[in-house]
């Protein structure tokens, strides 16, 4: 069942690095993490790699694995061909700390930006009524395991760091649709999305779905419904003339 | 937990992209399909005849509405308000619409973004350009009015939809069906499709509400728009494809090239 | 000697699950400087594994339910050994802490008419454990984690700095605690990602870094659980209990072999699945013990009846508590009715339209397609035992969660009690906010009541501390030649996992207590390339220290208690015995002639023996006679009512 697999993995620092050659054994159901692991153990005792559940609901092992962002658990080695060589490099967009982990630390500065949740005043814990009609949109974008892979192929920030201080990212902003749709949130949030978080930058093409683990339509159910609500109140007047808040 | 917004020190950047399928084949073949639109379109514009078969009532649908002075006998259902307009054909008064609804598309603009601005090319390859502003300022930030041209489109799908039912057209006059009724009957159901299944739309029929509970119709046409919508791509090429196929086929048979294969009457 | 990074905070939290992120919150709330230490990223933590949900008897499915239905579930799935004050506090409290997650943002699955929708489970007697769809460990970390974003942005408004008051520390792993004449004065660790050093001078610290499964080869549990916080506790001082008590989940996955062990969700059972054998038999109404058998349904037609008119019928017996069921498979894959790669066949694919199983168990039908090309909706998955939870740990007051060492405090997974020897499944979403809550609580009170009179930490047990945890760049070993620790690590999980497993026998464990003996002495010896910079195998290295010693404590325990009861059970001593259910077994480290430093303590694990604390009488009264008969002793239940006439 066994083969010996070609692989090329990114080894460095923020200073220098390069793409190393190594024969590696790969068994029956394997993924790439189960190889990663295996030159750890074999090979190369100290090649860091962040890693957690192995079971796609923790989002740790995010990298690109020949040229594509995805969960290193969750790619298995049968989608290889045995001689095709398999290149894992770090998530390009994050600065390098060693190998394949990255300094995510930028989500975390922006997670923060995101103002919380608000719920009314005059609730009392336990008197919370909602009705699964209007929860499910929100629990589709809570599905999220922040895997990072959706903020890292964002052309806007991966191929443009500058934008970095005035983008959300497409994980931020579908936490802004995710409150906007809460059907107990009170907080007023179309401005702040087009203003303090960037939403504006989104040019809709859709790589932050092609890549997401989960599977959750971050472009279609949340950018977009978010780009449609913000222009209500901000470029269309006849919406603003007639629409009441919160429906 | 401390965050710095300047970022050295990325790994691998000097290589555009490690993709190693063929990531390149679909904005190549969605610039060839766009392009080749475009180019038929204006042709056919600039070609201002062959537009309407008076013996089974088929008008083209890039003629319609023929509104000017200048469309040909019978072609114009809705009277001709405006002047011969000389070299602009009568698609001129409905086209910016039409191609506005397009052009504003959420389907559209990631296409063109991605096949004619290479913005990004692909996913995880890098763009050409330098910087990036997005949707934020003119002329992109107009992508914002893509609900007035849904408006617009509204009608437009309704004189397409008048159009069919007149092509229902035998050559004795009473009621007939020809391969280019039916032809026409398939755009106009596709351009409907297309235009119910837009992202404006969906938002405007319940998207924009925050309690779908308080509104169970509105909430059940947010679900079927929904369901199309998950097609949009399907129906923004499907339509594109039809209707220029329609007109071509009306023009052929304007011509005289073919005759149209009469089913009834 | 090396560089050392210093903070000050009033309370510490290590772990950064949903019991650590409660107690912080609630530290925080209290007005307490306080830290969280993680050694994965910030949100990653072990609970986004949980699946099924949070127990909690609200009653929005069955108006029946209450906090007394619940306690009793918890002290029938623990057999009764479990701390009745904790599973009172927990019972009592739970549903509170699961509307406080609402406030927070949180959402769950709803009823009719808009509240919060409640799910069977194994060994609940109504409709109890709020969730969503199958990931609702995830909902309570991500809800969990936007509340300390949302007191971080509170004190930025207040003082223009995010981590004024609540800060996190990610990617950093704690390998000591600072003790002081007794008492908690800080802890020591390292950044992960850069290798240096950090102590956090703190006169309180909340353990909350789960459990120790990593120690087993076929287990549920992530790297993390490699019992840093057992350990800890134990060389601040403190006892572990109920170390023997080792739940092995029933359902884990076994094939393909990378991905053997990875839980699937009891829920799969609670919505309808069955188990069968190889020959097509519904096996569990075979395992139906004696103490269950007027709850469980001994037919098939009667456990379907069950799912939808629960009032009448009795409950099938795939959801008896997991040890039952956890026994019933291994017991047939040794018979030889097990399935083609050794387990048995878990089937919702007959029993629910496939639509239906998609809504329901979203992550469940994705996990089986990504990882074992198994459609659900169409074809049974094959299941087998896996470690799952430890419900042993640091002994606490059920109040305050406070450990015997002034200033120590563990809640979760960590602390042991709550449980008795075998958890419910849904039990521990819930016993994680109750107690990491009162965790927070009892740090916050402890450091009010000493006011100015804070230990400081001693500098040489600090330079001890870095020293140690420096070991493993060292030239050799002291004795013997410089070890792997990726081979050792694959030892000791062989180890444990064939000699201490689920079910265990005396000269297995015997043999197991002389490996691990031989593995501590390894582990002295292990050595490390690279330097310190997000060194996988040098953070291996100083958790295999923790694993090691916890494993002892396990073994130690399981060799003493001579009877099967829960999450232990003996192939030599079948039989639950009532002698047994009033001792627990306490595990301590025996203080050293040397005073060498704690860091490096690997070794003198000895095993006493506690009286389990009688329970309340109007909690006792809470059950019928009959039923405690078949667990206590006769003159242990004079003071139940129908006793006392």
């Amino acid at each position: 069942m066994g083969y010996q697999a070609h692989f090329r993995v990114w080894r460095g620092d923020a200073d220098s690095g390069a793409l190393r050659d190594f024969r590696v054994e790969v068994n029956e159901g394997e993924v790439v993490l189960d190889v990663i692991h295996r030159l750890q153990a074999t090979q190369c005792p100290d090649l860091a790699v962040r890693w957690n559940c192995k079971a796609g609901k923790c989002g740790s092992c995010s990298a690109e694995i020949n040229g594509r962002p995805r969960l290193m658990c969750m790619t298995r080695m049968s989608t290889f061909a045995e001689d095709e060589t398999v290149t894992v490099t770090p998530m390009r967009t994050f600065p390098l700390v060693r190998d394949l982990v990255t300094d995510v630390s930028y989500n975390y500065a922006k997670a923060r930006e995101i103002p919380s949740f608000q719920p009314p005043a005059d609730l009392a814990p336990g008197e919370y009524r909602m009705q699964q009609v209007d929860v499910q949109r929100s629990q589709e974008f809570r599905k999220c395991i922040e895997c990072f892979l959706c903020q890292n192929t964002c052309h806007v920030v991966r191929d443009h760091e500058d934008n970095e201080q005035a983008f959300a990212g497409p994980r931020y902003l579908m936490r802004v649709a995710e409150l906007e749709m809460h059907p107990l949130d009170t907080a007023d949030r179309h401005q702040d999305a087009q203003t303090q978080h960037g939403l504006g930058f989104c040019n809709i093409t859709k790589c932050c779905t092609e890549v997401c683990p989960e599977h959750i339509k971050i472009t279609d159910n949340a950018l977009i419904p978010l780009k449609e609500r913000v222009a209500d109140r901000r470029y269309d007047p006849l919406a603003r003339l007639f629409r009441r808040r919160k429906e | 937990m401390t965050a710095s917004t300047h970022h050295p020190g990325r790994a691998d950047t000097a290589i555009r992209t490690r993709r190693t399928d063929r990531w390149w084949l679909p904005p190549l073949l969605t610039f060839l399909g766009l392009t080749a639109f475009v180019v038929y379109g204006v042709v056919r514009v600039f070609m201002n005849k062959w537009y309407w078969v008076g013996e089974y009532q088929y008008l083209a649908p890039f003629f319609s509405p023929c509104v000017t002075g200048g469309c040909v006998p019978g072609a114009s259902h809705f009277g001709q308000w405006l002047p011969d307009l000389g070299i602009l054909a009568p698609p001129v008064v409905v086209l910016p619409f039409v191609l506005g609804f397009r052009l504003t598309c959420y389907y559209y603009r990631k296409a063109y973004y991605r096949s004619f601005w290479l913005s990004p090319p692909a996913c995880a390859v890098a763009e050409p350009h330098g910087s990036y502003t997005g949707e934020r300022r003119f002329p992109l930030i107009l992508q914002n009015s893509h609900r007035y041209f849904f408006y617009a489109a509204v009608p437009v799908a309704s004189v397409l939809t008048y159009d069919v039912v007149i092509a229902f057209h035998g050559a004795d006059g009473g009621f007939g069906v020809g391969l280019g009724t039916l032809i026409l009957l398939v755009n106009v159901v596709l351009i409907w499709a297309y235009t119910l299944s837009c992202h404006s739309c969906r938002h405007i029929v319940g998207g924009r509400l925050t309690h779908f509970s308080r509104h169970p119709v509105r909430y059940w046409m947010w679900t079927q728009v929904s369901r199309m919508n998950a097609r949009h791509m399907q129906l923004a090429w499907a339509s594109l494809f039809s209707v220029a196929f329609a007109d071509l086929y009306v023009a052929l048979v304007a011509s005289g090239a073919i005759t149209d294969l009469r089913l009834f009457n | 000697m090396t560089e050392i990074e210093r903070h000050a905070f009033d309370v510490v939290v290590i772990g950064a699950g949903g019991a650590g992120l409660r107690a912080a919150i609630e530290a925080r709330s209290r007005g307490m400087r306080t830290a969280v230490v993680c050694k994965s990223l910030f949100g990653k933590a072990h609970t986004v594994m949980a699946e099924g949900g949070i127990a909690a008897a609200m009653g929005n499915v069955n108006p029946n339910d209450g906090w007394q239905v619940h306690f009793r579930d918890t002290m029938r799935g623990g057999k009764f050994l479990n701390n009745w004050r904790m599973a009172e506090l927990h019972a009592k409290e739970a549903p509170e802490r699961v509307w406080e997650l609402e406030t927070y943002g949180a959402l769950f699955d709803r009823t009719k008419d808009g509240r919060i929708s409640q799910r069977n489970f194994g060994g609940h007697e109504y409709p109890r454990l709020a969730h969503v769809g199958d990931r609702t460990g995830l909902e309570l970390i991500r809800t969990l984690q936007q509340q300390i974003v949302a007191l971080q942005q509170r004190d930025f408004q207040e003082f223009g700095d995010y981590e004024a008051g609540l800060r996190v520390f990610g990617e950093c792993t704690v390998t000591d605690l600072l003790v002081e004449s007794g008492r908690v004065a800080g802890a020591f660790g390292y950044w992960r990602e850069s290798g240096r050093f950090l102590l956090f001078e703190a006169p309180s610290v909340v353990l909350a870094t789960g459990g120790i499964g990593k120690s087993y080869k076929v287990t549920s549990n992530s790297w993390e659980y490699t019992g840093d916080g057992h350990a800890l506790a134990l060389r601040a001082g403190a006892a572990l209990i109920n170390m023997e008590f080792v739940q092995f989940h029933p359902t884990g996955m076994v094939w393909p072999p990378s991905v053997k062990g990875i839980l699937v969700t009891e829920s799969v059972r609670g919505d309808g699945g069955v188990l069968r054998n190889s020959e097509g038999r519904r096996f569990m109404f075979d395992y139906i013990p004696e103490v269950f058998k007027e709850k469980y349904a001994d037919n098939e037609t009667e456990a379907d009846r069950w799912y939808d008119d629960p009032d009448h019928n009795r409950r099938p017996p795939e959801l008896l508590p997991r040890d039952e069921v956890a026994r019933a498979i291994n017991a047939e894959v040794k018979a030889g009715r097990g399935s083609p790669h050794g387990g048995v066949f878990l089937d919702i694919a007959s029993r629910l339209p496939g639509e239906e199983i998609q809504r329901r168990l979203p992550s469940m039908y994705h996990q089986f397609r990504e990882l074992a090309d198994v459609d659900i909706t169409r074809e049974p998955m094959e299941v087998g035992p896996t470690c799952h939870y430890v419900m042993g740990g640091v002994e606490v007051d059920p109040d305050s969660a406070a450990s015997g060492v002034p200033g120590l405090f563990a809640a979760g997974e960590v602390a042991g009690g709550m449980h008795g020897s075998n958890r419910l499944g849904g039990n521990s979403l819930s016993d994680l906010l109750v107690f990491g809550r009162r965790a927070g609580m009892g740090a916050a009170s402890y450091v009010e009541s000493i006011g100015q009179d804070r230990p400081t930490p001693v500098e040489s047990e600090v330079d001890n501390a870095a020293r140690w945890a420096l070991a493993p760049f060292g030239e050799r070993g002291p004795d013997g030649p410089p070890e792997n620790p990726y081979t050792l690590q694959m030892e000791l999980q062989q180890v444990m996992n064939d000699l201490v497993g689920i079910i265990r026998r005396s000269d297995e464990m015997e043999q197991a207590l002389k490996k691990l003996d031989d593995l501590g002495r390894r582990v002295r010896n292990v050595m490390v390339e690279g330097h310190r910079q997000y060194n996988p195998g040098w953070h291996l290295a100083l958790d295999l220290r923790n694993m090691v010693l916890v494993s002892e404590c396990v073994a130690r325990s399981a060799l003493e208690r001579t009877e099967s009861r829960g999450g232990h059970t003996r192939d030599d001593f079948p039989q639950m015995d009532p002698e047994w259910r009033h001792q627990l077994l306490a595990c301590e480290l025996e203080h050293s002639e040397s005073g060498e430093s704690r860091a490096d303590r690997m070794d003198g694990v000895r095993v006493l023996r506690r009286p389990q604390p009688a329970m309340r009488p109007d909690l006792l009264a809470l059950f019928e006679l009959a039923e405690l008969t078949k667990f206590y002793l006769a003159e242990e239940l004079a003071e139940h009512p129908s006793e006392k006439g």
